[in-house]
């Protein structure tokens, strides 16, 4: 709508005036609050439900099972967290999720990586019809077999196990998008290089791959952000010490019935560095997903 | 000259092949990762659903009987219906807000990046921590989403407490999550569209809603299939949002395949019956992708 505006605004002024005669002020106005109302409506309710995670992590109990609702926490109070901290081995979790997240993403970097270098320059595109029905399968599926083998391997509620588990959402990802990237990194500069003599895989590691950054920084976020979402590869192969922030945070639920503080705390907790994650990087992230479609488990 | 030119001729064509060939190796280590953990377990899968298996336990081999037992269970009939409904439901909406929110996002107007950012924040936000707060808000006596209903005069719902609005209400979920998924595809689609249609139709005399049914809608509609695809396999995979929220209740009334599977599977400890769940729901997953894929094929010819 905004290139038509652009485009048609001189034309009919100039050849046509009477056929669109100038809105009145009016209705002009009337369109301008109709579209910022528009915008509203599809805004709000994305930062309404995290203001309000906000406001119950920063109230106390008796403010927030309060009737009619008390939106602004007055005095605002970290009891919340301190309690959350103090009643569960928080550290502990977040420790356990940036080790299976970090170590399954730095694995999918490193297999996925050369992967998606070598699918766009074979150009074994098919490839990545694997990477889709991978996609389309319910993550519990992958669970089932692995839980048997792991049980079998007696590495069941060990790191070594989730992190494994993870590489289903990370290594797709990863693949996913580099062989998209590498696509687009233009191949001159590599043939220079075989040409002087360096090898494939010297031409891979020093023009290819520093070329490649900005995809290789998208891969590495948003396989992060999917990994450390994960919840049920979590729920059933970790136990009390080896569980992911996500699980601690289910759990926050099911052991105080109702705290409604604590548990908005522990949510909190859980999604804010995907949040700030999010923010910082958001134009790639989003250029990322328009492409890809990507998305984890 | 012609003595010449064969070997000459035939030395890129053996460069090029061996160099193709060495492209390979870079996919080798991602194949045996992709190997190891997702196609071993597609074939375990089908090795184990024609077995009788609870862990614990010896398993024998018992043939299609796990299916046979899929088949003429009522409650997997049920967990069916409810996938689907649900799937309905949160393909459309998100489809619909999601175009919607994509023309918008299309146009120029103050802090666009800031409101766009915030605008996909749901999506990246962690299901399970959502899930809660959503829980939350839900409830029926303290929930803030009834005192909500009371402001504009509506009288308080049960939400996921009833039995038959707790699937429209999970969708709600659903739909605030991954909407803006769909927003940037079409978003996507809409930067790519020409503008010389627009301008002629305009000297025409066309209103804004013909210019969006007749130009804007035929052009964006292969990546609302994209996105349609897309939303479908995830609406039919969901399973954070229902079993943080309800875990399938009440009773059984929100309890999709997936949910289903999760208690064959890990509370139960049925392996085999699990695993032939898995066979089925995944062939229902192939199939909805490939119908609609099939659509859009149809839809590019026409």
């Amino acid at each position: 709508m905004a290139i038509a505006h652009e485009g048609g605004g001189h034309v009919a002024v100039a050849s046509l005036p009477h056929a669109r005669p100038a809105l009145p002020r009016v209705k002009r106005a009337l369109r301008r609050i109709g579209f910022w109302l528009s915008v509203i409506v599809i805004v709000s309710p994305a930062i309404l439900v995290f203001l309000w995670m906000a406001s119950l992590a920063l109230k106390t109990e008796i403010d927030n099972i309060a009737y009619p609702p008390i939106f602004i926490p007055n005095p605002p109070t970290f009891a919340n967290f301190t309690s959350v901290f103090e009643q569960n081995a928080i550290g502990r979790y977040l420790w356990n999720s940036i080790v299976v997240s970090g170590l399954a993403t730095v694995i999918a970097l490193l297999v996925g990586v050369p992967a998606g270098f070598g699918i766009a320059r074979a150009g074994a595109k098919k490839l990545t019809v694997l990477i889709l029905i991978a996609r389309m399968t319910p993550a519990l599926s992958y669970l089932i077999p692995l839980f048997a083998v792991f049980q079998f391997l007696r590495l069941n509620n060990t790191l070594t196990a989730l992190v494994i588990t993870h590489l289903v959402i990370t290594v797709p990802i990863v693949v996913y998008i580099m062989a998209g990237y590498f696509e687009t990194v233009p191949r001159e500069l590599e043939e220079a290089a075989l040409i002087d003599g360096a090898s494939v895989w010297k031409t891979f590691l020093y023009v290819a791959v520093p070329l490649a950054r900005p995809g290789i920084v998208v891969g590495t976020i948003l396989s992060f952000i999917f990994s450390w979402n994960n919840f049920v590869f979590g729920a059933v192969l970790s136990n009390r010490e080896t569980r992911t922030l996500p699980v601690a945070v289910y759990n926050v639920l099911t052991f105080e019935q109702l705290a409604w503080g604590p548990l908005a705390a522990a949510a909190i907790i859980v999604t804010l560095p995907v949040l700030l994650l999010t923010i910082l990087i958001q134009k790639e992230i989003v250029a990322g997903l328009t492409h890809g479609g990507v998305k984890g488990g | 000259m012609t003595m010449m030119a064969p070997p000459a001729a035939a030395a890129p064509a053996a460069f090029l092949v061996r160099r193709r060939r060495s492209y390979y190796w870079f996919i080798v280590p991602a194949l045996v990762a992709v190997g190891a953990v997702i196609v071993f377990p597609w074939l375990f899968t089908l090795w184990m659903s024609t077995f009788d298996w609870k862990i614990g336990t010896t398993a024998h081999f018992v043939g299609l009987e796990n299916y046979y037992k899929l088949f003429v269970s009522r409650r997997f009939h049920e967990a069916v219906l409810h996938t689907f409904y649900f799937t309905a439901l949160a393909v459309i909406v998100p489809l619909v807000l999601g175009t919607w929110a994509a023309l918008i996002f299309h146009r120029e107007f103050p802090f666009r990046g800031v409101l766009r950012g915030v605008f996909v924040m749901p999506m990246m936000a962690t299901p399970v921590a959502v899930a809660l707060v959503w829980t939350m808000m839900f409830h029926p006596q303290q929930g803030v989403l009834n005192y909500l209903l009371s402001l504009v005069g509506l009288p308080p719902s049960l939400w996921v407490y009833s039995p038959t609005l707790v699937i429209p209400s999970l969708v709600i979920v659903e739909v605030w999550h991954w909407t803006p998924l769909v927003m940037l595809i079409v978003l996507g689609g809409l930067a790519a569209l020409p503008t010389e249609p627009y301008e002629s139709a305009r000297l025409d005399g066309a209103t804004e809603w013909q210019l969006f049914r007749y130009i804007t809608f035929p052009l964006v509609a292969p990546f609302l299939a994209v996105a349609a695809v897309i939303r479908t396999i995830d609406a039919l995979k969901t399973f954070d949002t229902i079993y943080v929220i309800t875990g399938g209740g009440p009773g059984t009334a929100s309890e999709t395949i997936n949910i289903f599977l999760y208690l064959q599977a890990f509370a139960f400890y049925n392996i085999g019956d699990a695993s032939a769940v898995v066979v089925v729901f995944f062939v229902i997953v192939l199939a909805l992708a490939l119908v609609l894929l099939y659509v859009r094929e149809r839809a590019k010819w026409q």
